[in-house]
């Protein structure tokens, strides 16, 4: 789950990680009254989960509280690559004199943690790795050890930062692992981390990803209302689906990830699209099938509908009562292509055999199923 | 020959008075596992069909002889649990879980390396691991599989995905070539045990004459494998990697199923497979009908 800037430092400021005071707000008059209250000059930034704000035009510097009722309402509302702006963050502007960055995440081919920090901030991090990648301290943490204090220092002085902020950078890091670790984060990034001309190191961004997994022992509801989801998206939540929105024409149905992702490959391959990735798990209960063929047929993108099931514990004339007993208490507009097959496939296609037609079809393997479902779209 | 385990395999079921945990359970001994206890701290003297329960794995060590535990513990307590197997004594603890968290994953994966070196973990979030015939250990539905022939050109599956890992076996089982063992290593990001493991293992099988193999997109462990079968294997391999059309940044529902900044893309994976000698189908069936062909080049 990617956090918005804002919420980023809200979640920075419980490690007591310091970050410049603001407030997140969704109206013109508050965020005047935003930065009133923190002080001019004012950055307005506005939040979206997309980069290149920028240049979109959707940060802005406001020296008073007229500057910042213009920049509040240009970019309220303002769509930057395709997300449309409902929060902006007033913060009070900082004087910079020096730009670094620092994150930490998960190495997996190391299965330990990994701290980057540079003395070249400001810019993409990826652009510093091609251009000069010496200019990145680079250090694995095993989780067991955490980070310590002396390893610290070594990573600090490896990256021949400003040595009078040293102290100040090893706090501010230990700090941010904190986050990482305790915070459940995949991913704490700070870029740029400042240095203020009065000698003060601060996370002037905040960009932060946390583990789904690890919402049991956390507050994240707040969080977690604020998620960008299309309406496809959000109807799969909430009916507990994996679900994945594309731009493409095939609706895809299957049981499994890995099947799911395969199901996609295959239309491709026969020169098809998905619209969806959308992986019904284990069972083979009606209801499943009714919240995922609905979420399916209501996309207008949808022209055809691919169900691919492979029975394994869930025994295949399961999976066909379920889904012929979703028909029965739904209209799908698209036509339906089945494949099933695994455990009891010749069972299971005994039951499906008796509704067969225009509207539901069924082929014995993956690669026909997806050729008829492909031509299905196409018509 | 099998890898990882084998008729002498003992399991012991955490989790086992739990709904999941009880029905695999109960269908891995129904399947021919060695099914000896059950652990819960608050049910230890009792039974489930016949299967005894024990406080913790030291007991179940202690009075079964399990050298291998099966965990079926909800997320919040598969860290403690797999420290609990660890401690208690068996020698492999397989994690079929999903949803635990990654830095929980990382810890105890430490953990085992440097106290408990001797301990392999598989997964967690993974099928489990079945040796067709012998011994069948988690979620998988061991009527798929065929059993490894005696003499036979037999193969080895390791794969990310658990319903491909069935596809595999399926597709293997109409083309009527056994298994010696199938291990599914799961999705997520810290995964107890590698590809490269089993590749390593299966090399080593006298009995695994060839090795199927089915990625997924994101990170780079395929990439690794790939490394490893340029330079250590000498059994041929074919291999799938699903995810080809996912788009990047995207979660497509496996914790580990995501591409960033175009790293661990399905193309750079198949790439690499390719040029370490690999037969790399472009769909499941493609990737069977290779092994198909792998195995009558073999005899």
């Amino acid at each position: 789950m990617d956090l918005f800037e804002y919420q980023g430092k809200q979640f920075f400021a419980q490690f007591d990680i310091p970050v410049s005071p603001g407030r997140a707000v969704d109206d013109v008059d508050d965020a005047v009254a935003a930065a009133d209250e923190v002080g001019y000059p004012v950055v307005v930034k506005a939040q979206v989960q997309v980069g290149g704000r920028g240049k979109a035009g959707g940060v802005k510097l406001a020296a008073d509280a007229e500057e910042c009722r213009t920049h509040a309402a240009n970019i309220l509302g303002m769509d930057i690559k395709g997300h449309t702006v409902k929060i902006v963050w007033i913060e009070h502007a900082s004087d910079i004199a020096t730009e670094y960055y620092a994150s930490f995440t998960l190495d997996r081919s190391a299965k330990q943690y990994f701290g980057m920090l540079s003395a070249q901030g400001g810019v993409e991090i990826e652009s510093v790795a091609d251009s000069d990648p010496d200019a990145i301290s680079k250090i694995h943490i095993n989780p067991v050890d955490g980070l310590t204090d002396e390893q610290c220092r070594a990573w600090v002085a490896a990256a021949k930062l400003d040595p009078t902020v040293t102290d100040q950078t090893v706090d501010l890091l230990a700090k941010l692992y904190r986050a990482y670790v305790e915070g459940d984060a995949d991913l704490v990034e700070i870029n740029p981390l400042i240095v203020t001309p009065a000698g003060k190191v601060h996370a002037l961004d905040a960009k932060v990803s946390l583990d789904n997994n690890a919402a049991f022992r956390h507050e994240w509801a707040e969080y977690e209302a604020t998620q960008e989801r299309d309406d496809r998206e959000e109807a799969a939540h909430t009916a507990d689906l994996q679900y994945v929105g594309l731009d493409g024409s095939v609706g895809i149905i299957a049981n499994g990830a890995g099947l799911a992702m395969s199901t996609l490959d295959v239309v491709n391959q026969v020169g098809g699209t998905a619209a969806n990735f959308l992986d019904v798990g284990g069972g083979a209960d009606a209801k499943k099938f009714v919240s995922a063929l609905t979420i399916i047929d209501n996309d207008p993108r949808v022209r055809s509908i691919f169900i691919n099931i492979f029975g394994g514990i869930t025994r295949g004339e399961e999976v066909a009562n379920g889904i012929i007993g979703a028909l029965g208490q739904i209209d799908i507009k698209s036509p339906i292509v089945i494949r099933l097959d695994g455990t009891n496939a010749d069972e299971g296609r005994a039951i499906l055999e008796p509704h067969l037609g225009d509207k539901l079809q069924m082929s014995p393997t993956m690669l026909d199923a997806a050729r008829t479902a492909v031509a299905l779209a196409a018509k | 020959m099998s890898i990882f385990v084998d008729d002498n395999t003992k399991v012991v079921y955490q989790g086992l008075t739990g709904s999941q945990g009880r029905y695999y359970g109960l269908l891995n001994r129904d399947y021919g596992t060695n099914v000896v206890g059950g652990t819960n701290p608050k049910k230890a003297g009792t039974d489930v069909d016949g299967i005894p329960v024990f406080a913790n794995v030291a007991e179940a060590v202690r009075e079964t002889g399990a050298n291998t535990s099966c965990i079926f513990i909800p997320a919040p307590g598969v860290k403690d649990a797999v420290i609990d197997a660890a401690e208690g004594g068996v020698e492999f603890v397989v994690v079929i879980t999903e949803g635990v968290p990654a830095h929980d994953e990382a810890w105890f994966y430490n953990e085992l390396q440097r106290n408990h070196p001797n301990v392999r973990l598989l997964g967690p979030n993974c099928p489990g691991i079945i040796s067709p015939g012998k011994c069948n250990i988690g979620i998988t539905a061991g009527h798929i599989a065929k059993t490894a022939v005696p003499g036979a050109k037999n193969v080895g599956i390791v794969s990310r995905s658990g319903t491909l890992t069935y596809q595999a076996l399926y597709e293997l089982k109409l083309q009527d070539i056994g298994v010696t063992t199938c291990v599914g290593i799961g999705g997520d990001p810290v995964p107890g045990t590698s590809f490269i493991d089993c590749l390593q293992a299966f090399e080593a099988d006298a009995e695994t004459h060839a090795v199927m193999m089915i990625g997924e997109i994101g990170g780079s462990a395929e990439e690794e494998a790939a490394e490893f079968i340029a330079s250590s294997m000498s059994k041929p391999v074919s291999a799938y990697i699903a995810g080809q059309t996912a788009p990047a940044g995207k979660k497509m529902g496996h914790a580990g199923a995501i591409v960033s900044g175009g790293k661990g893309t399905a193309a750079a994976k198949m790439e690499a497979l390719a040029a370490a000698g690999v037969k790399v189908g472009r769909n499941p069936t493609e990737a069977g009908e290779l092994m198909v062909e792998i195995v009558k080049g073999l005899a």
